[in-house]
C-alpha cells in the first residue's frame, strides 16, 4: 500500500511542509479547526443533496483538513496526460459524429458507439464551434505507487466537484494562513475566469456582441445546485432554469426585467435528455422547446455538446489509449486500469471465475452505485452479480481491486491513512486550460475504496507545489 | 442593464418575507406588552387575537379555541402558518437560495445562518424567553440589512429587493393602524386613562417609534399625533410617507437604469403627492378606517403594477 506522505525514511519531499505542520499543530487544535471548518461550510451553504436518502436535505460533504500534495514534477506528468486525454476524447467525438474513421479502421467496435444510449443521431454531421464537444473534462485518476498514476474514468458531460476544489482552498487559506506561507502552492482561483474564457471562445460565429453566457441548472433541488450557483456567481453569468429560457424566431432568449434578452452560450448542467422536450423527452418539463433547433442552426452554443456522453462510457473508456494513438499519434502518458469487458466472451469467462478479486461496474453507472467490490462482497452478492452479468454482459466491465494510494486523514481516532482518488478539470476551448489542482476525494471509512460523496466520501484540498 | 425576471421576483419576495419576519417580531413584542395590562373588560387572549389579526393570521387561528400560548407559538414558530416568523425566514431563505448569485456572500451567509439557527426557536424558549427571541429575530434582520447595505451592488437587483421591503413595511404599518384604529378613535381620547395610553404606546413599540415620538412631539400621547407619525411623517422610517418616498426613489432609479417608465411610476408618485397634501385632521375627519382601507388597496395594486412592469 502506497502512502503519499509517509515514505520509508520520513515524509516524502512534497509532503515535508505538511508533515512538519501536523507535528507542531497537535490533534486537539486540528479537531477544533475541523469543527470551525464545518461551521464555515454550513454557513456558506456549501452542501450536497442526496435524493431518497432522507435526513438532512442539504448535507455537507465532509472536508478533511490535511491537504493532498503533488510535487511539481508529478503534476507536470499528470497535466500532460490529462490534456492529451482531453484532446483525444474530443477528436473521438468529432469523428463518431462524422465519418467514424476509428470505427472503420476497426480500432473501436461500432456497436459500442452506435448502440450507445448516449449516442445522439441528431448530432451526426453537425459541427459545433471549434469542433469541440467536451469543454469541461473531468478525469478520475488513481495512484498506486510513487510514479504510477492510472485513469479510472473520464467524465465528458458535466463533471461536478470543481466548486469544492475552489472552496476547499478558500477555507484552508482562511484557517491556516501560516501553512501557505511556508509552502509554494499554485493558486486555483483562476478557474472561473478560465471557464468564462472557454465559454466565450465557444460563442456562435459572427456573434455581434460580447457573448452572453448563462449557466443552466435544474434548480435548487439538484444535488449540485450549490456548484451551479457558485460558478455562475464567480463568472458573473446569469444562473437560469429552463423556465427562464425560450426559443423564438430560431434564437434563444431569457426572460428579463427588460423583456427578452438573447443568449449565446449555455453552460448546461442538465442531462441531454432534459435539454429539449421536442427532441428528447416529451414528458420533461425541464427542457427548452426548440433549443436543439437553435443549436443546430448555430445560433447558440451548448457546453458540453449533446451526445458528448458517448465518450465517457466505461466500455468506451477501454479504448481511450487507442484513441490517443489513432488521433494524436502519441503514446498515452497516463495508462488505463486494466479492464475486462464482459461483452467479450473470453473476458467474461475470466470475470465470472475471478469475481472474488475484481471490482465489477455497470457500464452506464455512476456515483459508486451498481458496483461490486469482489473481495469485500458476500458470496450471495457475488452470485447475484454473476447472474446480472450473464443476463446482460455488455452492461458490465470489471477491473482488478487496486491498491489506491492513501493520504493521512483526520478520523475520530486520530490521524490515519485513508484511500484517495483525484479529479482534475480540464477546460477545452480554442485553447486548452488546466488549473493546477483538482478535487481529491477520500474514502473516510477505514479500508474503504469508495470515495463517492453519495457513499460517505469526503474531500481534501489538493496542492500542486510550484517548486 | 437587465436581470432575470425570476431573479427580480425572488429578490422582491425575499425582502418582503424578511421584512414580514421582523414586523411579526415587533407585533409579538407589542402583544406581550399589551397582554400584561389588558384593558378593562378585555382578556389577554383578546389582546393576542388582535395581534393575530394585525399580523394577517386571523384565518389561521381558531378564534375560539386558540390559547394564548397557541397564538404565540403560531406567530413565531409554526411552519403551518405561512406568516409565522419561522415560515417567513424559511421562505426568504428559499428565495435567496434560488438567486444566490444576486446576493453578496456576506448577505447570503447572514440569511443562511439565520435559517440554520431556526432550530434554536424551541417551544419552551418561545414561551419562556419571548423577549430574547424577539430581540434575536430583530437582530438577525438588522444584520442581514446591514450586510446587504454594505455589500450589494446598487443596481436594478438592489432596487427590486428594496421595493419588496418597502411595500411590505407600508402594508404592515397600515394594517397595524387599521386593526388598532378603534383604540385611536377620537371618542377614546376623552377617557385618556392609563390603559388607553398604554395601548397607544404599544403601537409605537410595535413600530420601534416610541423614542421618535418623544423627539418629534415632545408631549403627551394623542391618537392624532401617533397616527400622524406613522402615516404622514416622512422622517419616521416605518411610516407610510417614508415608505412611499423611498419607493418613488427606487422606481426613479429603475427608470433611469432602464430608460423606461411604467404605470407603477405614475401610481407611486401620485400616492406620494397625495400624502404630502394630506393633513392629519383630514384623515380623522374623513374617517381613519376608510383612509387605511384605501391605502392598503393602493399598496397591493402598486405591488402588482411593479411585477407587470418588470415581467415577473
Amino acid at each position: 500500500m502506497f502512502d503519499e506522505m509517509n515514505g520509508d525514511d520520513g515524509a516524502r519531499p512534497p509532503y515535508r511542509g505538511v508533515a512538519h505542520w501536523l507535528d507542531t499543530l497537535g490533534l486537539a487544535t486540528l479537531d477544533g479547526k475541523r469543527r470551525e471548518a464545518e461551521t464555515l461550510f454550513r454557513r456558506s451553504g456549501i452542501t450536497f443533496a442526496v435524493y431518497g436518502e432522507g435526513g438532512d436535505p442539504e448535507r455537507l460533504i465532509p472536508f478533511d483538513l490535511i491537504p493532498r500534495v503533488f510535487g511539481r514534477d508529478e503534476w507536470q506528468r499528470l497535466a500532460a496526460g490529462i490534456v492529451q486525454r482531453a484532446r483525444a476524447l474530443n477528436a473521438f467525438l468529432w469523428d463518431v459524429y462524422h465519418r467514424g474513421e476509428i470505427l472503420r479502421a476497426g480500432v473501436v467496435p461500432e456497436a459500442l458507439v452506435y448502440r450507445n444510449r448516449a449516442f445522439l443521431p441528431e448530432m451526426v454531421g453537425f459541427d459545433p464551434p471549434g469542433r469541440i464537444y467536451a469543454h469541461i473534462v473531468g478525469i478520475d485518476i488513481v495512484r498506486t505507487g510513487p510514479g504510477e498514476f492510472r485513469v479510472l474514468e473520464d467524465n465528458c458531460r458535466t463533471p461536478s466537484g470543481v466548486s469544492y476544489m475552489l472552496e476547499n482552498r478558500e477555507i484552508m487559506m482562511r484557517m491556516f494562513p501560516e501553512l501557505f506561507a511556508g509552502n509554494r502552492v499554485e493558486p486555483v482561483d483562476g478557474y472561473a475566469d478560465q471557464l468564462r474564457a472557454t465559454l466565450e471562445d465557444m460563442a456562435p460565429r459572427h456573434c455581434p456582441r460580447a457573448p452572453v453566457c448563462v449557466v443552466l441548472t435544474p434548480g435548487p433541488f439538484n444535488a449540485a445546485y450549490y456548484e451551479h450557483s457558485y460558478l455562475a456567481d464567480q463568472m458573473g453569468a446569469e444562473l437560469v432554469e429552463a423556465r427562464d429560457l425560450f426559443v423564438d424566431d430560431g434564437k434563444l432568449w431569457m426572460k428579463t426585467t427588460r423583456g427578452p434578452t438573447r443568449v449565446d452560450v449555455v453552460y448546461r448542467r442538465i442531462d441531454d435528455d432534459f435539454l429539449d422536450p421536442l427532441v428528447f423527452r416529451p414528458d420533461s418539463r425541464l427542457g427548452v422547446p426548440g433549443l436543439m433547433d437553435a443549436y443546430r442552426a448555430g445560433r447558440v452554443t451548448l457546453v458540453s455538446a449533446p451526445g458528448a456522453g458517448v465518450a465517457d462510457d466505461k466500455a468506451v473508456y477501454c479504448y481511450v489509449p487507442e484513441m490517443i494513438r489513432f488521433y494524436l499519434g502519441e503514446e498515452p502518458v497516463l495508462e488505463n486500469v486494466p479492464t475486462w469487458q464482459c461483452a467479450l466472451p473470453e473476458h467474461r469467462d475470466h470475470v465470472l471465475t475471478h469475481l472474488d478479486e475484481l471490482v465489477v461496474k455497470e457500464v452506464h453507472g455512476s456515483g459508486g452505485y451498481g458496483m461490486l467490490i469482489g473481495p469485500r462482497a458476500s458470496a450471495a452478492e457475488r452470485e447475484d452479480f454473476a447472474r446480472k452479468i450473464a443476463h446482460d454482459p455488455a452492461a458490465f466491465i470489471a477491473q482488478p481491486t487496486l491498491g489506491l494510494s492513501t493520504v493521512p486523514t483526520l478520523t475520530p481516532r486520530g490521524i490515519a491513512s485513508r484511500h484517495v482518488d483525484f479529479r482534475p478539470f480540464c477546460l477545452v476551448g480554442r485553447q486548452i486550460r488546466l488549473t493546477p489542482g483538482g478535487l481529491t476525494r477520500v474514502a473516510l471509512r477505514e479500508g474503504s475504496l469508495v470515495v463517492n460523496s453519495s457513499q460517505g466520501g469526503g474531500v481534501k484540498d489538493t496542492w500542486v507545489l510550484s517548486e | 442593464m437587465s436581470t432575470l425576471s425570476r431573479t427580480a421576483a425572488d429578490l422582491f419576495w425575499m425582502a418582503r418575507y424578511l421584512e414580514r419576519a421582523e414586523s411579526m417580531a415587533r407585533l409579538v413584542e407589542m402583544g406581550a406588552r399589551v397582554a400584561m395590562l389588558p384593558a378593562r373588560g378585555v382578556t389577554a387572549r383578546d389582546e393576542w387575537r388582535s395581534v393575530a389579526l394585525a399580523a394577517g393570521c386571523d384565518g389561521y387561528f381558531d378564534p375560539e379555541a386558540s390559547s394564548v400560548d397557541a397564538i404565540i407559538l403560531g406567530l413565531v414558530v409554526d411552519r403551518e402558518n405561512p406568516s409565522s416568523i419561522a415560515s417567513c425566514f424559511e421562505r426568504a431563505r428559499a428565495n435567496a437560495r434560488s438567486v444566490r448569485t444576486a446576493l453578496s456572500v456576506q448577505a447570503w451567509e447572514s440569511l443562511n445562518e439565520t435559517w440554520l439557527r431556526l432550530d434554536e426557536l424551541t417551544v419552551s424558549r418561545v414561551l419562556h424567553e419571548l423577549p430574547q427571541v424577539v430581540d434575536w429575530v430583530k437582530g438577525r434582520c438588522a444584520q442581514f440589512r446591514g450586510a446587504a447595505d454594505a455589500t450589494l451592488l446598487r443596481d436594478d437587483r438592489f432596487e427590486f429587493a428594496r421595493l419588496g421591503l418597502l411595500i411590505e413595511r407600508a402594508d404592515m404599518t397600515l394594517r397595524l393602524l387599521d386593526v388598532k384604529h378603534f383604540v385611536l378613535l377620537p371618542e377614546t381620547q376623552v377617557v385618556g386613562g392609563d390603559p388607553d395610553r398604554h395601548r397607544w404606546t404599544s403601537i409605537l413599540v410595535a413600530t420601534s417609534a416610541l423614542r421618535a415620538y418623544h423627539w418629534v412631539y415632545r408631549g403627551d400621547y394623542s391618537p392624532e399625533r401617533i397616527v400622524d407619525l406613522l402615516l404622514l411623517n416622512g422622517s419616521c422610517p416605518r411610516s407610510y410617507a417614508f415608505c412611499y418616498g423611498e419607493i418613488v426613489q427606487a422606481l426613479e432609479h429603475l427608470a433611469r437604469l432602464y430608460g423606461a417608465r411604467h404605470a407603477c411610476h405614475t401610481s407611486a408618485a401620485a400616492t406620494l403627492a397625495a400624502i404630502g397634501d394630506t393633513a392629519i385632521g383630514d384623515v380623522f375627519h374623513a374617517g381613519l378606517h376608510g383612509f387605511l382601507t384605501e391605502a392598503i388597496g393602493g399598496n397591493n395594486r402598486l405591488s402588482r403594477e411593479i411585477a407587470t412592469a418588470y415581467h415577473f
